[in-house]
Formats: C-alpha cells, sequence, structure tokens
C-alpha cells in the first residue's frame, strides 16, 4: 500500500519511523524483497560532499549611524569582493570570488588560497570578518565609507543561496595531451596519468531519485550542517541525457538549487576549497531524504555504485574546445577501485566529493529524522523531468555592430 | 643494515663543500638523494635516504653534524592535517609511495609517514590544504 508524507511524518512525530541510508538500503531490500522493504521503509537518507561552485550567501548587516548606501558602492570582506547591486546594506558573496589582488594565474599554476569560499567557512566557524566599503553618498545615506569587523552574529541575515548543487552525476576527467592540467576536477596528469571523478554515486541525491519523483522546490534538506530547501531545479539542470534502463543518467544532468538559514551551519559541511591554477570554490554537505510512498520510489534508493555509469571525458581538448564525445563509460564501483581502464591503459582514480563524509550526512540526517528533529515536505512543484524537453543550450555568439 | 630518511640543512658556507661524498667515502653509506634544494650563498636542504651499518650511520651523520649540517628525520617535515582532511582522496593517485593511502569501501584517509619520500606531488592536488611539508 502507498503511503503519503503526511503518514510518514506522524511516524517520525511519534519515534516510530523506520530510516535507512541510500547504502544500507541496498542491503536491506535485497534481504527482505522490495515488497515488504517498502511497507517497512519510511524514509531512506542520501548525502554528498564536494566543490559546488555555484555557491554564495547573501546578508543584511544593518543600518549604520548615519547610514551608508553600499548599494552600487563597492564592498569587501576580508578583501574579497561581494556584489553590491541590491538596496543599502544588502549584499551577495559569491564562493569563487577573490581577493583584487591576488595573482591568479599570472604565475602559473596560481594557488587561489582565498577567496569567498573561505569567508564563508571563516563566518560560519563565528569568527569576524573585516568589511570594507565605498559609497557614493546621498541625501538620504551620506556616508562614504566604512571599516569594522563584522561576524554572523551581527548581521540581521545571513543566508546560503546555492544556485547548482548536487550534480546528479558528473564526468570523469582525463588528460590525453603531454602536460600537466590543473582543473577544476584536479590536478591531470598528462598521457591518462590519472582519471578524477566526482560524485557521490550510491548516495547522492539526485542518483537516489534519478527521475525526480520526489525532489522538489520546497523539499527540506540537510545544508552545510543546518537546515535548507530546495529551490528549485538548478541552473543547467538538463534531465534529457541517456539514461540507463532504470533510469540513471550516464551523464551530468538533474541540479538543485538550494538555500537555508548560514547561522545554523557549521564549518565542517561549508569548506572553502582551492584548486591550484583554477580558482577557490566552496565544498557543500548536502543531503535529502527521500520518502519511500511507493515500490517505485524504493527501487530507485537500491541503485549500487555497479549501475551508475559515467562518462570519461578528456580536459586537455575535448571540455576546453567543447567538442562532445567520450573516451568510454565507467561505473562508480570502478572508479572506487583505485583503477580503470581507458584505451586499453589502466589508469589510477582519484575522487573529489568526499564518499565517507556523503555517508556522515546521510547518517546524521537518519538520526534528525529518527529522533523526531526533521520532518518530510510535499514538494510544491517537482523538478522538470525527461519529459520536459530541456536542452542544454550553448551560448551563440553573434557579431557586435559597430557604433558610429 | 640500517636505513634512515633525514633531511639536511646547510649553512651557506658548506653549499660548495663536498659532504655527501664523505658519508660515502668515509663511512661506507649508500645514500639516495629524494630531493635536493640548494640556492648557492644561501642554504641547502637535502632529503636523503643513507643506508649502511647501524654503528657508520651514526658515526657519519654525526661527523656531517660536526660540520655544521643540521639534519632531522623526514617524518617531522611532512605533515597531515588530518582536521584539515576530507577524505576526498584526490591526492590518492599521485602518491606513487602509497604514504597516503584510503581504506575500503569506507573511502577513509590515512597517512603513513615511513612511506613518504616527500616528493611533494600531493600539494597542489589537495584542494584543502592538508598536506603540508615544510621545507
Amino acid at each position: 500500500m502507498a503511503k503519503t508524507i503526511e503518514e510518514i511524518n506522524e511516524k517520525i512525530r511519534k519515534g516510530k519511523a523506520v530510516v535507512l541510508t541510500a547504502e544500507e538500503i541496498i542491503g536491506f531490500a535485497e534481504e527482505n524483497g522490495v515488497k515488504k522493504a517498502t511497507q517497512e521503509v519510511d524514509v531512506v537518507t542520501t548525502g554528498t560532499f564536494g566543490p559546488m561552485c555555484s555557491s554564495g550567501a547573501y546578508f543584511n548587516i544593518g543600518h549604520t549611524k548615519p547610514r551608508i548606501k553600499i548599494g552600487g558602492g563597492r564592498c569587501y570582506l576580508n578583501d574579497v569582493p561581494v556584489h553590491t547591486g541590491l538596496a543599502a546594506v544588502d549584499f551577495f558573496l559569491g564562493a569563487t570570488a577573490m581577493p583584487d589582488d591576488d595573482p591568479r594565474n599570472k604565475v602559473f599554476p596560481g594557488k587561489f588560497s582565498y577567496g569567498g569560499a573561505y569567508v564563508i567557512e571563516e563566518l560560519v566557524a563565528g569568527r569576524d570578518v573585516r568589511l570594507t566599503a565605498t559609497a557614493y553618498g546621498t541625501d538620504c545615506y551620506p556616508r562614504k565609507s566604512i571599516d569594522t569587523y563584522i561576524s554572523l552574529k551581527d548581521m540581521n541575515e545571513a543566508v546560503l543561496f546555492n544556485i547548482r548543487n548536487a550534480y546528479q552525476n558528473y564526468n570523469v576527467a582525463v588528460n590525453l595531451s603531454d602536460r600537466v592540467l590543473y582543473t577544476y576536477m584536479g590536478v591531470l596528469q598528462p598521457r591518462l596519468g590519472n582519471a578524477n571523478y566526482c560524485s557521490a554515486g550510491q548516495l547522492s541525491p539526485l542518483l537516489n531519485d534519478p527521475l525526480y519523483k520526489t525532489i522538489g522546490m520546497g523539499t527540506r534538506i540537510f545544508l552545510g550542517g543546518g537546515i535548507g530547501y530546495v529551490v528549485g531545479p538548478g541552473t543547467q539542470h538538463n534531465p534529457g541525457v541517456m539514461r540507463t534502463e532504470q533510469g540513471v543518467p550516464k551523464a551530468p544532468a538533474g541540479t538543485l538549487s538550494v538555500t537555508g538559514d548560514l547561522k545554523m551551519m557549521s564549518p565542517r559541511w561549508l569548506r572553502g576549497t582551492s584548486f591550484t591554477g583554477y580558482g577557490v570554490t566552496l565544498t557543500v554537505g548536502l543531503g535529502v531524504p527521500i520518502p519511500i510512498l511507493n515500490e517505485e520510489i524504493l527501487r530507485f534508493t537500491m541503485v549500487r555504485d555497479e549501475e551508475i555509469w559515467a562518462q570519461v571525458v578528456d580536459y586537455s581538448e575535448a571540455y576546453p574546445q567543447l567538442i562532445p564525445g567520450s573516451l568510454g563509460e565507467v561505473n562508480y564501483a570502478q572508479l572506487r577501485s583505485g583503477k580503470i581502464t581507458v584505451r586499453g591503459k589502466e589508469v589510477p582514480t582519484a575522487g573529489l566529493s568526499s564518499y565517507a563524509r556523503a555517508r556522515e550526512i546521510a547518517q546524521i540526517l537518519k538520526e534528525w529524522i529518527q529522533a523526531g528533529k526533521f520532518f518530510l515536505t510535499e514538494p510544491v512543484e517537482r523538478l522538470p523531468s525527461v519529459d520536459s524537453g530541456i536542452v542544454l543550450k550553448p551560448l551563440k555568439e553573434r557579431p557586435v555592430k559597430k557604433s558610429r | 643494515m640500517q636505513k634512515k630518511r633525514v633531511v639536511f640543512s646547510y649553512p651557506p658556507h658548506l653549499v660548495d663543500q663536498p659532504v655527501i661524498s664523505k658519508l660515502v667515502k668515509e663511512f661506507d653509506l649508500e645514500v639516495n638523494i629524494m630531493r635536493a634544494h640548494i640556492t648557492p650563498n644561501e642554504r641547502g636542504r637535502l632529503v636523503l635516504e643513507i643506508t649502511g651499518k647501524k654503528q657508520s650511520l651514526e658515526a657519519g651523520l654525526n661527523a656531517v653534524r660536526e660540520m655544521g649540517v643540521e639534519i632531522q628525520p623526514l617524518a617531522q617535515d611532512v605533515r597531515w592535517h588530518e582536521e584539515r582532511c576530507t577524505h576526498c582522496t584526490a591526492c590518492l593517485s599521485v602518491c606513487r609511495t602509497k604514504a597516503l593511502d584510503v581504506k575500503r569501501p569506507e573511502m577513509v584517509m590515512s597517512f603513513t609517514r615511513d612511506r613518504c619520500i616527500a616528493c611533494e606531488l600531493c600539494i597542489p592536488v589537495c584542494p584543502y590544504q592538508a598536506m603540508e611539508v615544510l621545507f
């Protein structure tokens, strides 16, 4: 018999909900059968902990006396520029922003040792950061500059808002060229020297709900150690990619846009991250509970690493030049074994997304639900799925007319 | 026979003096230079693996120490900041000696100092600055 989210929440309230992680459900359902497992299990928890560049946070820092209009001016947190195209004391800090005087890749490969993501980590850790701003001054906001320390507790609002997180599957990056490559997929050694992958595989949220039957706008989630919500599909949400018979995408597909109160989060689950030669990013901990409403949903959560396939992509030519094509398919059991075979060559593998931390997130979320501290939500709107007709467009450049 | 991994730090006046040959010729030691970083008129740093009889090893190191070379075990120079490590395993494929290794299927990283040859390949690879070589 099918369950409803309200029924599951009632069981959570009574402390009677049966919760398993996306790892535990595999063995449980194999042992007990799909029918029995669907009746007995109420929630399957997932998790992922990986670098997610399209992350950031917005803040309201409170008004100064006299007032300053930082909006339209310039503002920095620990020398990292924030986006001020908002009202007087609101601004947005992007994870990949970096200090103006960072040498970037001028001495190649750059280190990118500090940036927006590190500011977020420091704020969440409760530390003071230095706020400097200049403004143009108006009759109602006369002040023109400010230089102060500020911490999260001083602010009115501090909200994590990530426009693309939790990629449903990802490329496996290799390097066919003769030189070392410094990429967002890590350092890639020449001539197929290594292969880097980035997914929590069988623990990953969207790989456990591949056709978006339960996850959607309003889904309550674990985010950065606190509680967050799915805003909707993330940017580049691309459900129409090739899939296995079980519906599992074999290439980067769905994404999530998520938000949550930064003040409730922890530096263990929001980490500043530096990719040599590439830039700064934020490593985000994210976990989604999947309500086991019927047998179909349960079957999806039984997905194992060996059933999740990813494309091996050359990052020396194919990726930077936007040339489609794959050097082959490998699954996450192979990737996690330490070596794969590409073009007949044995290639050592390494991850970028922490499986150990993903498992920890699924476990924490499970405990929250068992303790009656976390309830499931009915999504207001589901994510666009394979029938949405969404096609990911490249940018078509058009010649610009010279002005007279 | 004994094997030791050590770091030699040279003061400027020793940079143009033969030191390693002394260990080989006078003390019958086998020296494997794993890393060398020498700047004339400034200082030198060598990472060495030295093999020989226990007594000659000690005597050789003492003689070099008397010349003014600072000696410390390599292990002290390489640090795995476990609290910074997220167990992403990015370093796994570059660590040829398996000093950095993973326990499967949990995918939890560990660092075995004795296996580390201070090649430093893990330094630019770790996105969380969990590896540090004090060189």
